[in-house]
């Protein structure tokens, strides 16, 4: 069998400030009160404030988490939108590139948003990539547009069609979602494919791995996401499919990925994921009530390529996987056990073999003011205290352990994302140029949630530096 | 706590005499525990949910106190709370809780 390696990951996110009252929670209740409306339109991040903010530069690989320094992070004097891995995209922009990829005139923008966009969007260095004939197309009577059944006003000059009456998969604010994600995905993809210079034809297959599930009224989460992002970044070769498996799908969708590739089935495989527009505002509450600005302001997006051994990019062990098993249980001693111990005691790698593990790792800044705690020192603390009961390391270092080979969560809370999977580009800098040998990413997923069963999923598996060159 | 969860405890309160209910929790934040705490002894913090208004009064105690443990068969505390015991900061979440019961 040989082995699968990725030869590259990138990053991208888009600030929507606009667009977060169209995310569920702000949706559900900021028309209950304006005076909570109001506050929370006051309480958006301008552009500059979004490139600042440290945890964005983190997601977009232009410094490592652990180098975030003590919080409550304070503005990057020195950030750029753009970095080494993509890019921070703002709305006006990002709403052209929507409608870039909007093949069913969906989206009707003001003729002034679009002269607007089609020049910011031609100046951008990926210009050549971007459709803007369709841009030019959005361009309409918005008012007009606005007054149709089921339109929905997204935010001055931009409103979304609903794509068939009586059809809920179909309704506007569905579609506007999916169209986010769609636009997403391939701005990361063709980020992907400038920085490492991969010719789109080379690629065979596209998984997908985002949230949104895409379909109609009579298949509602049948759709396939990863082929429209594989027709909208010119990968005319490939083909594609979607992972769903909410947030934990980027662990199974990257291991599916690497199997392809070992068995021969494919050579190279992208691995992509768009944002979550549905997750924008969500712990709006818990912001307002401390103070702070809303900081789900920003979609992320997610590409990398797996590919057959190329002597150099990290390997994909496809011998150490770990899964959640029904038999496991819901105890989250008992799937930590499952995730990351089971894989490397199989394979008689210790806890301390591993450099970085890359878990949950969604921002604290957001999740603790809402309630929900901070996720991934959570796990990092589980990972330790099991490495200490399986005798890899002493009780006393629990939090040493943690610390070095944890970090602080910097992902957005979008929970495919945040799911080990925003890790990847700095996973690829530390296991090529950086000294690392081994990083496990760590997925997990709350299947209740579509209340078909009462248990969670999970899925892990270990890259580990190149060394075939060396022989 | 989820509106799912409050309307599952009204019922049951309402199908049970409430002296003969414990809530146990098993938040792993403090606040996050006073919060559920709250709501079923005095109700819906948020007015949001089924409990919103109702004070039940229900006996509750977070799964990490020692009068919980004492409870549970050893291999099975070791086996389903065990790690988490070590891992969170059982003082606080319990102390969290208590400071709801003795209301």
């Amino acid at each position: 069998m040989p082995d699968s390696v990725i030869l590259a990951a990138t990053q991208v996110l888009a600030h929507t400030p606009n667009l977060a009252p169209h995310g569920s929670k702000p949706r559900r209740e900021l028309p209950k009160d304006q005076a909570v409306a109001d506050a929370f339109s006051a309480a958006l991040r301008t552009f500059d404030e979004a490139v600042a903010y440290p945890p964005h530069q983190a997601y977009l690989n232009a410094l490592h988490p652990r180098d975030l320094g003590p919080r409550p992070w304070q503005p990057l004097a020195d950030a750029s939108r753009w970095t080494p891995a993509g890019e921070l995209m703002p709305e006006d922009e990002f709403l052209g590139l929507m409608a870039s990829v909007d093949q069913f005139d969906l989206l009707v923008l003001s003729p002034e948003r679009v002269e607007q966009a089609t020049e910011a969007l031609s100046q951008h260095p990926l210009a050549k990539g971007f459709d803007l004939d369709r841009l030019a197309k959005a361009a309409g009577d918005v008012e007009a547009a606005a007054a149709a059944p089921g339109s929905l006003a997204l935010l001055p000059g931009a409103v979304m069609r609903m794509g068939e009456e009586h059809d809920e998969s179909l309704a506007a604010s569905v579609l506007v979602d999916n169209l986010a994600a769609k636009a997403t995905a391939t701005l990361a993809l063709l980020h992907l494919l400038d920085k490492h210079g991969i010719d789109p034809t080379s690629i065979d297959y596209v998984l997908g791995c985002g949230e949104e599930a895409i379909g109609d009224r009579y298949q509602r989460g049948g759709g396939n996401l990863a082929k429209a992002v594989a027709e909208a970044a010119g990968l005319t070769e490939a083909s594609g499919a979607d992972v769903k498996n909410f947030c934990a799908a980027p662990v199974p969708a990257l291991v599916v990925a690497a199997s392809l590739v070992a068995s021969g089935v494919f050579n190279r495989v992208a691995v992509v994921a768009g944002g979550s527009m549905a997750k924008l505002g969500m712990k709006f509450q818990g912001h307002l009530k401390n103070d702070l600005p809303i900081m789900e302001d920003v979609l992320g997006g997610t590409a990398s390529i797996v590919q057959a051994d190329d002597g150099v990019s990290p390997r994909i062990r496809l011998d150490v996987v770990g899964r959640h098993k029904v038999s496991h249980g819901g105890s989250a001693g008992a799937v930590m056990e499952a995730l990351a111990i089971e894989p490397l005691a199989r394979n008689g790698i210790a806890l301390t073999d591993v450099d970085d593990y890359a878990t949950e790792l969604h921002n604290p800044e957001i999740t603790e003011p809402q309630g929900s705690g901070n996720v991934p020192e959570r796990n990092y603390k589980t990972i330790a205290a099991l490495a200490a009961r399986r005798g890899d390391i002493d009780k006393a270092d629990i939090a040493a352990f943690a610390a070095e080979r944890g970090m602080p969560g910097f992902a957005p809370t979008q929970g495919h994302l945040a799911s080990s999977l925003c890790y990847l580009p700095h996973a690829v800098d530390r296991l090529t140029g950086g000294d690392a040998e081994r990083v496990m990413l760590i997925a997990k997923g709350s299947l209740f949630l579509g209340r078909m069963c009462q248990l969670s999923d999970g899925m892990s598996v270990l890259l580990e530096r190149n060394h075939k060159e060396d022989q | 706590m989820d509106l799912e969860s409050q309307e599952k405890i009204l019922r049951l309160s309402q199908a049970h005499d409430p002296k003969d209910l414990v809530v146990l929790i098993g938040a792993p934040d403090p606040e996050a525990a006073e919060i559920t705490a709250e709501t079923v002894v005095s109700g819906d913090p948020a007015f949001a949910g089924a409990l919103a208004g109702t004070q039940l009064g229900l006996d509750v105690y977070h799964v990490l106190d020692d009068d919980v443990k004492a409870e549970v068969p050893d291999d099975v505390w070791d086996d389903q709370i065990g790690v988490m015991a070590e891992v969170l900061e059982a003082e606080a979440l319990v102390a969290a809780v208590a400071s709801m019961r003795k209301q």
